[in-house]
């Protein structure tokens, strides 16, 4: 095939791009060397558009072992002990086809961390779909779930958390994000960077095939009608032989013959290899003849461009080939020397004896193209005025009612009984509440991991946005006891060459930037996802982000769950009243205007660590962090998992009743407390000069307000727990 | 007392229960299915997990392999051999249990709590426990039990059944039955009551922090009978 301007264009590449290809090779490339140049100058694996935003994240920290540019980040848990964790997008393949895109999602974040020599210990999902009412979305929402709970659990490995969101701006585009986390003994970490002359390279693990070829490039594009053609770039997964390999590479890196190792996940042996090179500034030479593969007469076009799963590179020391081998053929997975590193600093391939590529390295990766993408500032938009007459009709147990029961608040056990969550034997907390928790196998430690967005405050306002959600995570760890280490995000957006999309991106990632620096809760692995739209309808902006956090003790981790009758329940942080935005005001008021809650990063990190300094005297019960829904939302949700009753009293404040409960004010905590312990608790509050109401006591199994209304905790659940199992069951 | 856990490729909870025959007393061995023999046991465990990816059906492939032939002779000749979710399904693919376990009636993988009433205690798996109701945890895809009318008949009048899904009080009723199973039989053993296979998982209930401790009375009890 003759290469051209227009085969470029057909590859994703634009026209200057195509331009800088020819200059830098000083020739026109041929068809595998063209292949190769947009498998790793497109959005997804160049990072072309977002590079120069995500520079200024703050990235580095005292846990911090490993930054972004790796498999994944590793932070620092003590005790010789680290964990590797990353998030990862696999929107486009989970639209098209949501069996195969969830699972492989799951596979290739975990194969993301066990490169690195750790064990995967849980994994974590936010899923974003479609209205309920789109046609699309019920077998969606089914087969990522299958698919998510298909890989996971054959992999025995829990999946402890998650979120499902549903909003109409991603009928056209759902989101997948998979996130992992591995441990790993500080000094067993591996890492992706070759080195030494004429090492051999080995490729182990799945065949390759012709599937997911050119899978990288399908999700830097927009989708169009045509969507259903591509089905055949969905990679196929099979997590039986991801289960071997992680066995077989945990052994191999149990001695000291690997150099340097990479999975091959987007853009296959073409990204593996050159990142490898790269990094170790070598050149790779790499013989296509001694690839194994599934299918007879592939071309070294759809050799290096498949996307087939479960495959592994790696440099070995020389002389370690025999015994690496030995564990592989124990384990019946494939093991070939395919190639070895060279001084050339150039990537090197040949097939029947000719050479098919020669393209240097740095062309590939430090050359290739960034954009500083035009974008628009957002302004922040006016706050609404709300009518008392509007609120004066409610009745707030009906409201109440519907916000338990909204898709985006209610019970999502259908779910994740569908996941396990408990395999490994170390999940201390379930799916469900503010963190999954796993202990750190055999000690006193745990580990805390949460995953949040809120797509609808990103998009009234991008730049508060990207701070709440890193706030979110900030307290869902707080609320379980944990200390918050790290982060890892998945940022989740439209196209960057539409300026408002852009500018949500610029916005948001700002953001986060400020927020994570605050807190010094540093991001240390992410992924950008661009393009999630459908023709010219984009999703809402939607960061998400994985925290980490370390309990020192499990048996000091908290639990939302109210614990015992006649205890005091008061809401840390403090209530303006803040229903802009709200799932009240969008959904109780269909009104869908106004900013988003004002993050303060100081009462953030104040309430935040004072909250852990109680949680250390051993003064708190139960605790759980408002978000959607507001403060009685919140204290709802305790009750029914305590099985527990409150007779909730509004503080005399000025601001209505309903404003007060169902406003989403942030920074705010709800706990649970012993009477005995209250003066002490209020002490330490004011001490620390953090704002607190007293909201009531517990009591058997009603929720009163005010003395007033009341309605049966049974009530309340019946109305949290139905709408998901109803809908997926009609 | 001597413990073997045998790990298929795709086991996936072989070191679940490695620490938790440990726990218990019993020093364990990790045997891989390619070996020939089996070490002087006094009890073998079949873990649970995806052998052999449940390709061609659940536990199938795994049952020809290698080290089953002494776990059959094993068997055969008196020995205990506990089969735990996958393991339940290899122990009915070899036909040392009667019946076969189906898809799960709701066509859905479903991981949580569930209460067991144990049915029969003359064997040793359950002699001496007090309690009538377990609290054990499920996590399968494939755990419908189904047999025979003929069968069924037969493991009743040998008191086959092991424990059924049940209530908190020992109510056994299709309302508390996860997955469809016949009578609601979550465990059966053979004829002899030495070879016992069950869906629930009793090793990941071992630590208050956990799902429940049953599992820890099961595991105690269990190497108490035996000693």
């Amino acid at each position: 095939m003759i290469v051209n301007e227009q085969v470029a264009f057909d590859h994703g590449l634009k026209k200057n791009e195509y331009a800088k290809i020819c200059e830098l090779l000083k020739r026109i490339p041929n068809i595998t060397e063209l292949g190769i140049f947009s498998a790793m100058w497109n959005e997804h694996c160049s990072y072309k558009s977002s590079r120069l935003h995500l520079k200024k994240l703050p990235t580095k920290g005292k846990q911090v072992i490993q930054g972004p540019g790796e498999n994944a980040g590793v932070v620092d848990i003590g005790d010789n002990d680290a964990i590797v964790f990353k998030i990862e997008s696999h929107n486009h393949p989970s639209f098209i086809e949501p069996y195969q895109g969830a699972a492989t999602g799951v596979g290739g974040i975990m194969r993301d961390v066990f490169t690195m020599g750790a064990r995967p210990i849980a994994n974590l999902n936010s899923i974003h779909f479609g209205s309920p009412q789109h046609k699309k979305t019920k077998n969606l929402l089914r087969g990522v779930v299958h698919g998510i709970g298909g890989y996971g659990n054959c992999m025995g490995v829990p999946t402890i958390a998650g979120q499902t969101n549903f909003d109409s701006s991603y009928n056209g585009n759902i989101l997948v994000n998979a996130m992992t986390l591995g441990l790993v003994k500080k000094d067993k970490i591996f890492y992706s960077k070759a080195a030494g002359l004429n090492k051999p390279v080995i490729y182990v693990g799945s065949k390759t095939g012709r599937d997911g070829i050119h899978g990288a490039s399908m999700a830097s594009a927009s989708f169009d009608e045509k969507i259903e053609e591509k089905k055949p770039t969905v990679q196929v997964g099979d997590p039986f032989t991801e289960k071997l390999l992680l066995e077989a590479c945990l052994e191999l890196m149990s001695g000291d013959s690997i150099i340097a190792i990479q999975d091959m996940g987007a853009a296959g042996l073409t990204s593996s290899s050159i990142e490898m090179a790269s990094k170790g500034n070598l050149g790779i030479e790499i013989n296509l003849n001694e690839v194994p593969c599934r299918e007879t007469k592939m071309t070294p076009y759809e050799i290096m461009l498949s996307e087939s799963q479960e495959r592994m590179l790696i440099v070995l020391e020389n002389g370690k080939e025999e015994q690496a081998k030995k564990i592989f053929d124990k384990w019946n997975l494939d093991f070939a020397v395919i190639g070895k590193t060279t001084k050339s600093k150039k990537i090197e391939l040949y097939f029947d004896n000719e050479k098919v590529v020669d393209i240097p390295v740095n062309t590939l990766v430090e050359n290739s193209p960034m954009y500083d993408r035009k974008w628009k500032k957002a302004k922040l938009p006016k706050k609404n005025k709300i009518k008392k007459e509007d609120l004066k009709n409610l009745k707030i147990i009906d409201v109440l009612k519907k916000v338990l029961a909204h898709p985006n608040v209610c019970s999502k056990e259908w779910i994740w009984q569908q996941y396990d969550h408990t395999v490994m034997g170390d999940t201390i907390q379930k799916p469900g509440g503010d963190s999954g928790v796993v202990r750190v196998h055999g000690s006193d430690k745990a580990v805390a991991a949460s995953v949040d967005s809120s797509a609808v405050y990103c998009w009234a306002h991008p730049l508060t946005g990207g701070k709440q959600v890193v706030c979110e995570s900030f307290r869902n760890l707080i609320s379980v006891g944990a200390k918050p280490v790290a982060i890892t995000n998945c940022l989740n957006f439209g196209s960057p060459e539409n300026e408002e999309n852009m500018g949500e991106f610029v916005e948001c990632v700002q953001g986060i930037g400020e927020a994570a620096e605050y807190l010094k809760f540093p991001v240390v692995s992410g992924n950008v996802s661009f393009y999630n739209q459908t023709k010219d309808e984009g999703i809402k902006p939607t960061p998400s982000i994985g925290g980490v956090g370390l309990i020192k003790n499990y048996k000091m981790m908290i639990t939302m769950d109210f614990k015992e009758v006649d205890n005091i329940v008061l809401v840390i942080g403090k209530t303006e009243g803040h229903v802009d935005q709200s799932l009240f005001a969008r959904n109780i008021l269909d009104e869908k205007n106004g900013p988003p809650p004002e993050i303060n990063l100081f009462n953030e990190k104040n309430n935040g660590e004072t909250l852990l300094k109680l949680i250390d005297s051993g003064y708190i019960k139960s605790a759980h962090d408002v978000s959607v829904g507001g403060i009685i939302t919140a204290v709802s949700k305790m009750c029914i998992k305590g099985n527990k009753g409150i007779n909730l009293k509004k503080p005399k404040f000025l601001i209505n009743q309903i404003e007060y409960f169902f406003a989403e004010d942030q920074g705010r905590y709800i706990i649970e407390i012993s009477k005995e312990n209250q003066k002490k608790v209020a002490d330490l509050l004011n001490k620390n000069a953090v704002h607190f109401d007293e909201l009531g006591t517990i009591n058997e199994n009603e929720l009163y307000i005010n003395d007033k209304t009341k309605v049966t905790i049974d009530e309340l659940k019946t109305s949290n727990t139905s709408w998901l199992t109803s809908y997926m069951s009609k | 007392m001597k413990s073997s856990v045998i790990t298929f490729p795709g086991s996936n909870c072989d070191r679940d229960m490695d620490v938790a025959l440990k726990k218990f007393g019993f020093k364990n061995k990790m045997i891989w299915h390619d070996d020939a023999e089996l070490p002087k046991s006094d009890l073998v465990v079949l873990p649970g997990g995806f052998s052999y990816g449940d390709y061609l059906r659940c536990g199938s492939m795994a049952s020809k392999s290698k080290i089953m032939k002494s776990v059959l002779n094993f068997a055969n000749s008196g020995g205990m051999v506990m089969g735990i979710c996958n393991g339940f399904q290899i122990l009915v693919e070899t036909g040392l249990v009667p019946g076969v376990l189906l898809r799960n009636k709701y066509l859905e993988f479903i991981c949580k709590n569930v209460f067991v009433k144990i049915n029969n205690k003359h064997n040793t798996y359950f002699k001496n426990i007090d309690s009538e109701v377990l609290k054990f945890h499920i996590a399968h895809n494939e755990g419908n039990y189904f047999c025979t009318k003929d069968q069924l008949k037969e493991i009743e009048d040998n008191e086959q059944i092991a424990i059924n899904y049940c209530d908190k009080d020992g109510k056994i009723e299709e309302q508390f039955n996860p997955n469809g199973s016949l009578k609601n039989i979550a465990g059966i053993f053979n004829k002899e009551k030495n070879v016992f296979g069950m869906m629930p998982h009793p090793e990941r209930m071992i630590d208050t922090a956990l799902s429940g401790e049953d599992g820890s009375l099961f595991f105690n009890n269990l190497i108490n009978n035996l000693k």
